[in-house]
């Protein structure tokens, strides 16, 4: 821990000290996971027979196409809007005409306000539910399209100020039109600084997607909730399916840290007011 | 219009209800997620990767999956807690991991030049935390953790799924009787946490001038 503002470089008596927390704690910790799986030995939850739907191969290949690949495909497809969202209202609000960059900016700050699933009730009652209407499936589409698109027009409008002024100025002393200048100049540019964000912007959309579960819409945890009706295996249903969002989360964590290592450098995660700042991999909320 | 404005009290009765999930939620994981963050900048190897671990796993796993553990799964395992309570504990778990995280990096921000400068004038470990790297790092700390909060606010709204009469489960049921007004009772919502976010970032922002440090 040299590298920490908080500490020196223990000495003999402070490793000695360390070693003894170093004691406790594990014994703190043993003590409370012990004290977990007691409890749930005890109420019954250890049973083969809770665990069963999850080895068996039909209940298995339901959480895979029913419900994973389901909530990819949400998330996928959400993402894919939200980023032209996010280009058109990001660069509405660079706007050099205000009747053009106060709209764009309202529009961004009420998505950005709105929790996803106000959002998302809403647009399914006026708009999913019933013959001739979205369906929920698309109803968590749009919802989650429209914030992560305001997240997302955030991301867009701070990566594109965050291109140094003199490519621009260049650019115009070049003789190129606006349209150029944004086009060929600064936007190639702030892609490359944005694409970490984007891609950990995908893990909101991924954990959004169970939000679903209200309106019903496919996915994880409507899955999830047909089984445990069945089984009355609520505990196991819920580590199963965090288990399947966090190794898809670990994952795109991975790919947005080693796209940052590419194409960013070591400068810190682009931030936004939306988001985390903390700069480890722009992981939001 | 008139469906929302003649039960108006609802309204301000289930953001009322809002606003507690928030408070609540809010100083228990300020607490909690202080607590994190002290186990994993402190100098215990095992308790930094236990708060690591923690930190991960939840901040991996969506808000959704913990309701449904704290509601349908506690139960099971004869584990039984009034409503708000388990509503408080669902945010509690999953936000202190942000909390954690905002405090961490607020601890980052300090340069590793003024705790070695504090130590070189002489300043106890006690002397150097509180008055050069704890003010420095609280004042990094107000912006990060002014976002964490703001998501909270956002995220009582899960708890419309699982029976808590909270604003958006409110809405629910007015867009359900009144369907010809959904959109002017979506939008009354709407600007209620509207008005929760904007009140919060504002006090962020005001903390945020007063207390700015050159660095």
């Amino acid at each position: 821990m040299s590298t920490s503002v908080l500490f020196d470089v223990p000495g003999p008596k402070t490793r000695a000290r360390h070693r003894i927390y170093t004691v406790v704690a594990w014994v703190a910790l043993v003590a409370v996971i012990a004290a977990v799986l007691m409890r749930m030995s005890s109420t019954g939850q250890l049973a083969y027979a809770k665990w069963e739907p999850f080895v068996t191969p039909s209940y298995i290949s339901a959480l895979l196409v029913d419900g994973l690949l389901k909530t990819l495909q949400m998330a996928f497809s959400s993402v894919v809007a939200a980023v032209l969202f996010g280009v058109v209202f990001g660069i509405g609000k660079l706007s050099d005409h205000a009747w053009l960059r106060w709209p764009c900016w309202a529009v961004v700050e009420f998505f950005r306000a709105v929790p996803v699933l106000l959002m998302m009730i809403y647009i399914f009652f006026a708009f999913g539910a019933g013959e001739g209407g979205i369906g929920s499936y698309w109803s968590v589409v749009i919802a989650l399209t429209l914030y992560n698109g305001a997240v997302l027009a955030e991301v867009f409008r701070a990566g594109i100020q965050a291109v140094p002024a003199g490519q621009g100025e260049a650019a115009y002393a070049l003789g190129l039109r606006k349209s150029q200048v944004m086009m060929q100049i600064l936007m190639p540019q702030g892609v490359k600084i944005m694409l970490p964000s984007i891609i950990s912007q995908c893990i909101v959309a991924l954990k959004d997607t169970s939000l679903g579960y209200v309106i019903l819409a496919p996915g994880l945890t409507r899955v999830g909730k047909s089984i445990f009706l069945e089984f009355q295996n609520q505990v196991q249903t819920a580590i199963v399916l965090a288990a399947f969002y966090i190794l898809v989360n670990l994952a795109l964590t991975w790919i947005a840290t080693w796209a940052q290592r590419k194409f960013v450098g070591e400068k810190a995660v682009l931030v936004t007011d939306g988001g985390d700042r903390s700069g480890t991999a722009g992981f939001q909320i | 219009m008139d469906a929302v404005f003649s039960q108006f009290d609802l309204v301000l009765k289930a953001f009322l209800l809002t606003l507690e999930l928030f408070l609540l939620a809010g100083v228990l994981s300020l607490a909690f997620g202080t607590l994190l963050a002290a186990a994993r900048v402190g100098p215990v190897a095992v308790l930094r990767r236990a708060a690591g671990l923690y930190v991960t796993l939840v901040r991996s796993t969506p808000l959704l999956i913990i309701f449904i553990f704290v509601f349908f799964g506690l139960p099971q395992m004869d584990i039984q807690l009034p409503f708000l309570v388990k509503g408080v504990v669902s945010l509690t778990f999953y936000t202190s991991s942000f909390v954690c995280e905002a405090i961490r990096s607020g601890i980052n921000a300090v340069s590793v030049g003024q705790a070695e400068a504090s130590r070189a004038i002489g300043l106890t470990f006690g002397q150097s935390m509180r008055y050069v790297v704890l003010p420095q790092a609280l004042r990094a700390v107000v912006p990060p953790l002014a976002s964490v909060l703001i998501a909270l606010a956002k995220n009582t709204s899960v708890a419309a799924g699982f029976g808590l009469l909270e604003a958006t489960a409110r809405m629910r049921y007015f867009t359900n009787d009144q369907a010809d007004a959904r959109t002017w009772i979506f939008l009354t919502f709407a600007i209620g946490y509207i008005v929760i976010v904007e009140l919060i970032s504002a006090g962020a922002g005001s903390l945020e001038r007063r207390w700015k440090v050159a660095r």
